[in-house]
């Protein structure tokens, strides 16, 4: 078990930097998520963190030892990639066993963690298949099966479930965080689901270009999101965002509507709204003109335009809703559910 | 099942496939079918006449000491020939597989020796190791070794393998490269995640992964040794001294065109003409089916 903590991290090809001046300290015993769209650094900053790319600047503490300059194979880590990568002619087994091999730990202790995982993930039937006579979902449980049989110090996960089909990923989600609660073992989580993340992560951290937009706990980055792309990013169906300008505390949008807000700034703004927080209110300030609707069950998804104007909204709103495509629709909603950015720069503005 | 097109043109498919059977027929199929033919006859010493003996020529080979020997050599040079080559060869390729920098550079080199004609490779060891003017025993000559492979057997033997296996480096390096940069790269990270150093990821990981390029290369470097080594041997030893580098494709030459026993030389190409197919059977049947990993 240990902590990590990584001071000014950079990565850069030649000229291109990648990452820029990435900085966190993550807990003993946490489940971080590194979160965002590909390409924006997140996948190297884990293989920076394993040790299969190198560091360009800054630092990288696992426990309290810096381990820019060691082997992957010294730094205590194991891995579950996003293609599995299981050794395609070890059986099962030895795919479990290579790494405690390799370490010459006595037999019996090797069989006795190689047994241990497969009850845990549930592949004791399946010890002496060669990889390629198992399902993706097998294989999935093997490349986690190998992790940990190590007992390593820190897990790193790249994207290990986007290669399941919808159900499955479900279910391993739910089964990958039971198994780091059980285990304790500090965990790092790359992926681009939001969802995903939300659910996983003990603290989220959120790259964007290579920069770090946010690092906080799940609840944090949906309520108080520190940028228009975490406010974009976090969250389904996404946030609702248009141009607006604030006047000591009194928002008006595009079309004239006013709203009232909880604060006495005035500048220019992104308005952020979140579709599930708007309430159908005969006397709302919120008009829609109702283009379309998406029947979910649980709820229903209202897609219109911002009467008078073309901007598009999204309203989420519990139950089945059936009206005719053109009516128009009024909502009102809290001064806190409303969320402010920087025009210019889309930082938060703070009340 | 695969579905076949039918065209009503009885002509058109027997004239399309005609030029790829006629040269099967005339460049392969004829010539084999003589050297059949001639290996069931004996010619007088002056070539006047020929006699129809049936297996004479094939009986006699089999109590002919001088061919017996003549076979476990080729058997040695092939087995050593094949195991130089692709050992060297894995060994660049695992170091080319890791190479960054100036990559492109450093396997166009490796691969140059592919180009050099048999004989000229021959030509150029020739030269290398000729005992008055070569380089290599002037070096030896240092160390109080007396090199001298006009003399010595042995010394002809290591030479012929030598310059074999150094030709046949350059192909087998080729398809080592290409299978090493077939394997996933995750698979090699995982190892070095799970505490395999580079040279235990190569014998763990790497080896065993190429093993159906090692197979298949097996084969190929087999009948290479058998059959193409012939223009190297007669530019560095002619099959001498006494014998020691006359491997069979060699004798067959030698008893054939030097010796004049036509029909000898032809039981001894069927013979090889056999070694061929049953070598090909082995490959078709069981390398390219059932190595798996």
């Amino acid at each position: 078990m240990a902590s990590i903590v990584l001071k000014d991290l950079v990565k850069d090809y030649g000229k291109v930097e990648v990452l820029h001046h990435v900085a966190g300290q993550f807990e003993d015993g946490e489940f971080i998520v590194i979160v965002g769209p590909s390409g924006c650094g997140k996948s190297t900053l884990l293989r920076m963190i394993a040790g299969l790319e190198t560091v360009s600047g800054g630092e990288i503490y696992i426990g309290d030892k810096m381990v820019n300059k060691l082997e992957p194979a010294d730094r205590d880590i194991a891995m579950v990639f996003q293609n599995y990568a299981l050794y395609p002619h070890m059986s099962v087994r030895q795919n479990m066993a290579y790494g405690l091999k390799l370490r010459k730990l006595p037999k019996e202790e090797i069989n006795k963690r190689v047994e241990e995982a497969a009850e845990i993930l549930e592949i004791k039937d399946y010890l002496d298949r060669k990889p390629r006579q198992l399902s993706g979902g097998q294989r999935q449980r093997v490349a986690m099966g190998r992790a940990i049989v190590r007992d390593p110090q820190v897990f790193l996960f790249d994207e290990p479930l986007s290669n399941l089909d919808a159900k499955l990923r479900v279910q391993m989600r739910l089964e990958i965080r039971k198994l780091q609660r059980r285990l304790g073992v500090t965990s790092i989580y790359v992926t681009h689901d939001q969802v995903e993340a939300m659910t996983l992560g003990d603290r989220l951290m959120v790259l964007n270009g290579g920069y770090v937009e946010q690092f906080g706990t799940p609840i944090e980055l949906y309520d108080r999101p520190a940028s228009v792309f975490v406010a974009g990013f976090i969250g389904s169906p996404a946030m609702n965002f248009m141009k607006a300008k604030i006047n000591s505390g009194k928002i008006k949008l595009p079309n004239g509507t006013i709203l009232n807000s909880n604060t006495q700034l005035s500048a220019d703004i992104t308005l952020g709204i979140r579709p599930e927080h708007v309430v159908a209110d005969a006397k709302g300030a919120l008009e829609l003109e109702v283009e379309m609707f998406e029947q979910l069950g649980a709820n229903t998804l209202v897609h219109g335009k911002l009467k008078d104007s073309d901007e598009p909204f999204v309203a989420s709103m519990p139950g089945h809703v059936s009206e005719e495509p053109g009516t128009l629709m009024k909502f009102s909603i809290a001064p806190e559910a409303l969320h402010m950015f920087d025009a210019k720069t889309g930082k938060r503005l703070e009340p | 099942m695969l579905k076949r097109v039918h065209f009503n043109s009885s002509l058109l498919p027997y004239l399309l496939v005609a030029p790829q059977i006629i040269i099967t027929l005339v460049f392969f199929i004829w010539p084999a079918s003589q050297a059949v033919y001639q290996s069931f006859l004996i010619e007088d010493a002056f070539g006047l006449s020929t006699e129809f003996v049936w297996f004479e020529n094939f009986e006699y080979l089999m109590g002919d000491e001088i061919y017996l020997d003549s076979f476990v050599r080729t058997l040695f040079f092939s087995a050593a020939v094949a195991f130089i080559s692709m050992s060297f060869a894995l060994i660049l390729a695992g170091f080319a597989d890791r190479v960054v920098r100036g990559a492109t550079a450093y396997r166009t080199l490796l691969i140059w020796p592919y180009a050099v004609a048999p004989v000229l490779a021959g030509a150029l060891w020739v030269f290398m190791f000729n005992p008055t003017l070569g380089i290599f025993p002037y070096f030896l000559g240092f160390f109080g070794y007396d090199w001298n492979h006009y003399l010595n057997g042995n010394q002809a033997m290591l030479l012929v393998i030598l310059a074999a296996a150094w030709k046949q480096v350059a192909y087998n390096f080729l398809f080592y490269l290409a299978a090493m940069q077939a394997i996933p790269k995750s698979i090699i990270e995982a190892g070095a995640i799970d505490g395999a150093r580079p040279i235990r990821r190569f014998w763990t990981l790497i080896f065993p992964l190429v093993s159906p390029t090692t197979f298949f290369l097996l084969v190929i470097n087999a009948v290479y040794a058998f059959f193409d080594t012939f223009g190297i041997i007669h530019a560095v030893t002619q099959g001498g001294p006494a014998n020691s580098t006359t491997i069979l494709v060699y004798k067959v030459f030698n008893d054939g065109f030097v010796g004049l026993d036509l029909g000898g030389s032809a039981a001894q190409s069927v013979i090889l003409m056999l070694l061929v197919i049953v070598m090909t059977f082995i490959q078709f049947r069981y390398v390219e089916n059932k190595v798996e990993y």
